[in-house]
């Protein structure tokens, strides 16, 4: 599978990044690479293989429902970039 | 000897009988720190003050003789596995050991080698850290990485190259690039790394020390920044295998923390190393993967390597069979699309609002989130995400992330059924030696598939260890790989000792 230029631009919208222009042109050069080479994988037989989601031990994990102490707004927000009393602070999300 | 040249278990017997403190041990390798690490690079941080003060407690518990107050209930195998008497043993007391800049530590900084997470310093400590610092270590401070372990070369540290300490115009290998070279020049006692799909069995291999992937599962995750959850696991770096079992015996045990953290009994690895003794490898069965030897690309160092330590096997005692995995062909593409898919998802928390870098210009949410990630994340994860997030796009999602996880199922079923004829599989851990730096770098897809050995092994979610096993024409190590069952760490841990033992190559230091 190649991809192009704009592909990387639109794929790099969906996961929220914004590729540096200078860079557009190689990852689509580089991506399309990669994807070549993973496209091996249609010439696997897999009608007779199940999914593995996970390498984990095959079985649900349960605790109790037990209420614990929070950690605390300052301890929580120790790491935020910007902040108002308990609060992170975003950009306007609606203008 | 020097004190910074000591294993884990030669230190212990130093600070036990005083002939040094914990104090000298941490000075010692913050001096060789001093010394050597402007050029080699291994560190991220370095927490002198952190590490002086734990050791200041270390040699008082020592003074005191509090490691010995349980030390009856200790040495009792009944007691072996009760992982809070062991703790209380201290099995690590004074031990300066590294840390993979990708595991959380309280306090101090934990950068991912990322520009993201640049000033990061995490509230709590991981699991791991925790259970090294209840054990007694002393954290001398954090190692360096390829950015969020995407690499296997360390080359994509979004702050410095670390180089092989062998040969300083060579890579160190990776992603755990920087604890591998730390331990291999002599900068900690020993660390812990992270493998995905090699990241700690190459860099061992790469720098002539042992590095151990633990059963997935085995090791608890909390506080281990993820890249492939699915994939993930903590482990050991080290200079030899009983140093590699007694760091395992301290990290291993369930972890109510984390969901995938196995609840199975953990042995004492360290009576591998005692089996070995008694029974050297008689009644050993090691499986040759058919396919890989078939493998282009391999080097003749490598594969000569690989024959000295199948022989060395084969005279304590191991019987070779052939077994086979058919879909090693697939294995690298299944891998690259199932890694890069997780990280996709992984990667969505650094958005600037909870922790870590923001981009201060944007104008709107969306912006901001953009903007923030493109300026904190290297060429390499973006490569990634891009690649994860269009192998689960609408439309794709079948052809790739459904198609690999299937193909995934079939490696582990190739692997159930090669151990139902052989109790340990060996194989290179990589094609070549270490490469050398800037070799490979504009070449992402020949980066990737320096992995064909070690990522069959994350796939299924099975144990392997590096062993240092030889070293090619310009004098840079190779290393053995030894897989096994799952949970049967014990069989790696004995062939791997085994093998150490024979060879004696554990002797060499590089010449720094």
């Amino acid at each position: 599978m190649k991809i192009t230029q704009k592909d990387v631009e639109y794929i790099a919208h969906l996961a929220r990044l914004e590729v540096d222009e200078t860079l557009v042109d190689k990852f689509a050069e580089q991506i399309s690479n990669i994807l070549q080479y993973i496209d091996k994988l249609k010439d696997a037989d897999v009608s007779s293989a199940g999914l593995m989601a996970g390498a984990a031990l095959q079985s649900n994990v349960f605790r109790e429902d037990m209420v614990k102490h929070s950690p605390g707004p300052e301890i929580t927000l120790a790491n935020a970039p910007e902040r108002h009393e308990d609060f992170y602070t975003v950009p306007s999300v609606v203008g | 000897m020097y004190l910074h040249e000591l294993t884990i278990q030669q230190a212990k017997k130093g600070l036990e009988i005083k002939d040094f403190s914990s104090v000298d041990l941490v000075n010692a390798m913050l001096d060789r720190i001093e010394k050597l690490d402007g050029d080699i690079g291994a560190y991220i941080s370095v927490d002198a003050d952190g590490a002086r003060k734990a050791a200041l407690e270390a040699d008082q518990r020592i003074s005191n003789k509090e490691h010995l107050l349980l030390k009856d209930e200790c040495s009792s195998n009944n007691n072996k596995t009760d992982r809070k008497i062991n703790a209380l043993c201290y099995p690590l007391l004074g031990i300066p050991v590294a840390l993979k800049d990708l595991l959380c530590t309280r306090g101090l900084k934990t950068t991912c080698a990322s520009k993201i997470l640049e000033n990061f310093v995490p509230q709590y400590d991981a699991t791991v850290v925790s259970m090294l610092k209840n054990a007694g270590a002393v954290i001398i401070g954090k190692t360096n990485l390829d950015e969020f372990a995407m690499g296997s070369s360390t080359e994509n540290s979004g702050f410095h190259i670390t180089r092989n300490p062998w040969n300083r115009d060579y890579v160190p290998g990776g992603s755990s690039g920087g604890s591998a070279a730390a331990v291999s020049a002599q900068m900690c006692t020993a660390a812990l790394g992270t493998d995905t799909g090699g990241s700690i069995r190459q860099p061992a291999s790469h720098c002539g020390v042992v590095g151990i992937k633990p059963t997935y599962g085995r090791v608890s995750r909390y506080g281990l920044v993820s890249y492939a959850s699915s994939l993930d696991q903590i482990g050991p770096i080290t200079r030899d295998v009983t140093d590699a079992a007694i760091m395992l015996n301290v990290i291993c045990g369930h972890d109510p923390l984390d969901s995938t953290s196995a609840n199975v009994e953990v042995p004492d690895f360290t009576a591998a190393l005692t089996q070995f003794e008694t029974d050297s490898l008689k009644g050993m069965r090691a499986g040759i993967p058919k396919e890989f030897l078939s493998l282009k690309g391999l080097d003749p160092d490598v594969e000569q390597a690989f024959n000295n330590a199948k022989k060395t096997l084969e005279k304590l005692g191991v019987e070779m069979v052939e077994v086979s995995l058919p879909q090693t062909d697939y294995a690298v593409a299944a891998y690259y699309v199932i890694a890069p898919s997780e990280a996709s998802s992984n990667l969505a928390r650094f958005d600037g609002v909870r922790y870590g870098l923001r981009d201060t210009e944007a104008n709107d949410l969306i912006d901001m989130y953009k903007k923030t990630k493109s300026k904190g994340f290297g060429a390499e994860v973006q490569r990634r995400i891009i690649t994860g997030t269009y192998a689960l796009s609408a439309g794709y999602y079948d052809a790739y992330y459904g198609r690999a996880t299937k193909v995934r199922a079939m490696i582990r079923d190739d692997f159930t059924r090669a151990f139902e004829s052989c109790d340990i599989i060996i194989s290179p851990v990589a094609p070549t030696p270490a490469f050398k730096i800037g070799e490979n770098i504009d070449d992402p897809l020949t980066m990737y598939l320096t992995d064909i050995f070690t990522l069959s092994t994350n796939m299924a979610g099975l144990p392997g260890i590096s062993v240092p096993c030889g070293f090619s024409s310009k004098e840079l190590p190779i290393g053995l790989q030894i897989m096994a069952n799952r949970f049967d760490e014990m069989a790696i841990i004995r062939a791997g000792y085994g093998l150490e033992h024979t060879l004696g190559i554990k002797q060499k230091f590089p010449d720094i």
